[in-house]
């Protein structure tokens, strides 16, 4: 798994990359109410504006991590956004993505880096 | 946070865990461990204990000894009967400005020599020279800085401060003086939630116990800021500086019913408060914009300062969110603010402006969440 400094994880499905937020940024937004999501096969430019997320205290945005193509988005956050607190590693993820090219990820953080990155 | 202020419960905040942030110029806890939205359903369902020491607590002492003399005093500052406020009563009020806007909302009780007032933590100094430099030839004032202030509010608020003195026998807007271990308890029936509860005054030393005493009863747990903002709006209760300020008169806000038909036009004691020629007239001509409720038909929350139209695609804007979030307990978003008049009508299908996009919503009566009062 490797991780942005936007507080993203990105897990790599073959050539498919599975996006959602860390465990940190769920605790950081608090409770999450609204979550509006791409439409799928929309192609996407790192760092554009993809999820909008609502939590008890403010609005805030979940940027495309890497260049691609959005290929499936988690329609159940849509009817269930308290998910996204629940279990944000593993079936609150956001979106995947065809991504134009993998090594993006290359000089992403790994765990370990990540770990110290939130201190 | 240096040059902010702490209340006296400030260490036992950050024992519970709070996440504290500026407030009216306070360090305030916006949350504890449990969060907003759990805080929320169980200040609904159980009990929550709400710090509100950040707020002014003043006393208003007639010169005369005579509680109406300083009633009839007040009433030069408030659209509101006070003369009529029985002995051991409270009511909401606010101060108007000589232009009928509202200065601040707050609270007064007759305490059968005197009148007790709790104004907002942000307007608290204004306030106080407003009441010295008017109520000072009829009344002293006195302000109350040895006693902090504690809200009790849900279905087992009685029960949890009935252990610790006897308050069962109050009703809502009841206030009363009540000896306990923790001194005297000075009790309103009343809160900021919509739910059943109690405001109570208790001197500094006492606080932290007393608070203590209050969590270790059945099902009270430590409420935060954050909570109490969506626990008020679900209420229909206004945010001063949000949904009311110097700019918004009583009648716009549809804060009418606080205003009695004595201190109305033909009443015994009609006008005599500042700004009573405009608030008077908007009382029989009405007003161009007015307060209401509004849920949006989705599930976006439209916040304050969201602009509301009257259709799609609409030029300008006829309206503005003044307090918008998700109500734990309706289970939805929710907002207050101002529209246009003609578009006031509970029902009405207006639209907000989202992230750029034109949102369906729906002018709806307050409160979105019935109240519990205990009548």
């Amino acid at each position: 798994m490797k991780f942005t400094e936007e507080h993203e994880w990105l897990r790599v499905e073959g050539d498919v990359v599975v996006v959602g937020i860390t465990e940190h940024a769920a605790e950081q937004l608090g409770d999450v109410v609204f979550v509006e999501l791409p439409d799928t096969e929309t192609e996407v430019t790192k760092d554009d504006e993809v999820v909008v997320i609502e939590s008890v205290k403010a609005a805030s945005d979940i940027l495309a991590p890497i260049d691609g193509e959005i290929v499936e988005v988690n329609e159940a956050l849509v009817d269930d956004p308290g998910k996204v607190n629940e279990d944000p590693l593993g079936d609150a993820w956001f979106f995947k993505m065809k991504a134009a090219d993998l090594s993006q990820l290359d000089d992403m953080m790994d765990e370990a880096a990540y770990k110290a990155f939130i201190g | 946070m240096s040059d902010l202020k702490r209340t006296g419960l400030y260490d036992l905040h950050l024992e519970l865990g709070a996440k504290m942030v500026p407030f009216a110029g306070y360090e305030m806890p916006v949350q504890y461990p449990l969060g907003v939205m759990k805080e929320h359903i169980h200040t609904r369902e159980n009990a929550g204990l709400f710090d509100v020491s950040h707020m002014g607590q003043v006393l208003v002492r007639p010169k005369s000894g005579d509680v109406a003399d300083a009633a009839l005093a007040f009433e030069t500052l408030v659209p509101v009967s006070l003369l009529a406020l029985k002995e051991g009563r409270q009511r909401y009020a606010m101060f108007t400005n000589d232009a009928g806007g509202i200065m601040d909302d707050l609270m007064v009780a007759n305490r059968g020599d005197h009148l007790f007032v709790v104004v907002n933590a942000a307007c608290k100094d204004a306030d106080i020279a407003h009441m010295q430099a008017n109520l000072s030839d009829a009344c002293a004032i006195e302000v109350i800085e040895d006693r902090s202030l504690l809200a009790l509010q849900g279905p087992l608020a009685e029960a949890a401060l009935n252990g610790i003195a006897p308050v069962a026998d109050m009703k809502f807007m009841d206030v009363a003086v009540v000896p306990s271990e923790f001194g005297d308890l000075w009790v309103s029936r009343s809160g900021y939630t919509g739910e059943d509860g109690f405001e109570v005054s208790v001197a500094n030393d006492q606080a932290v116990a007393f608070a203590r005493a209050l969590l270790a009863a059945d099902g009270v747990e430590a409420i935060g800021l954050g909570a109490r903002d969506s626990l008020r709006l679900e209420a229909g209760l206004c945010l001063y500086g949000n949904d009311i300020d110097e700019t918004t008169s009583p009648v716009e806000a549809a804060l009418e019913w606080a205003i009695q038909k004595v201190r109305r036009k033909g009443g015994d004691r009609e006008g005599g408060f500042p700004g009573a020629g405009r608030i008077l007239n908007e009382l029989e001509n009405g007003t161009s914009r007015r307060r209401v409720g509004i849920l949006p038909e989705g599930r976006a929350p439209m916040r304050a300062h969201t602009m509301l139209f009257a259709s799609e695609d609409a030029a300008e804007p006829m309206g503005e969110v003044t307090s918008g979030a998700f109500g734990p307990t309706i289970g939805r978003p929710m907002s207050m603010g101002y529209v246009a008049t003609e578009f006031a009508q509970t029902g009405t299908r207006i639209f907000a402006e989202v992230r750029g996009k034109r949102l369906p919503a729906i002018i709806a009566d307050m409160p979105f969440r019935p109240s519990t009062y205990k009548r």
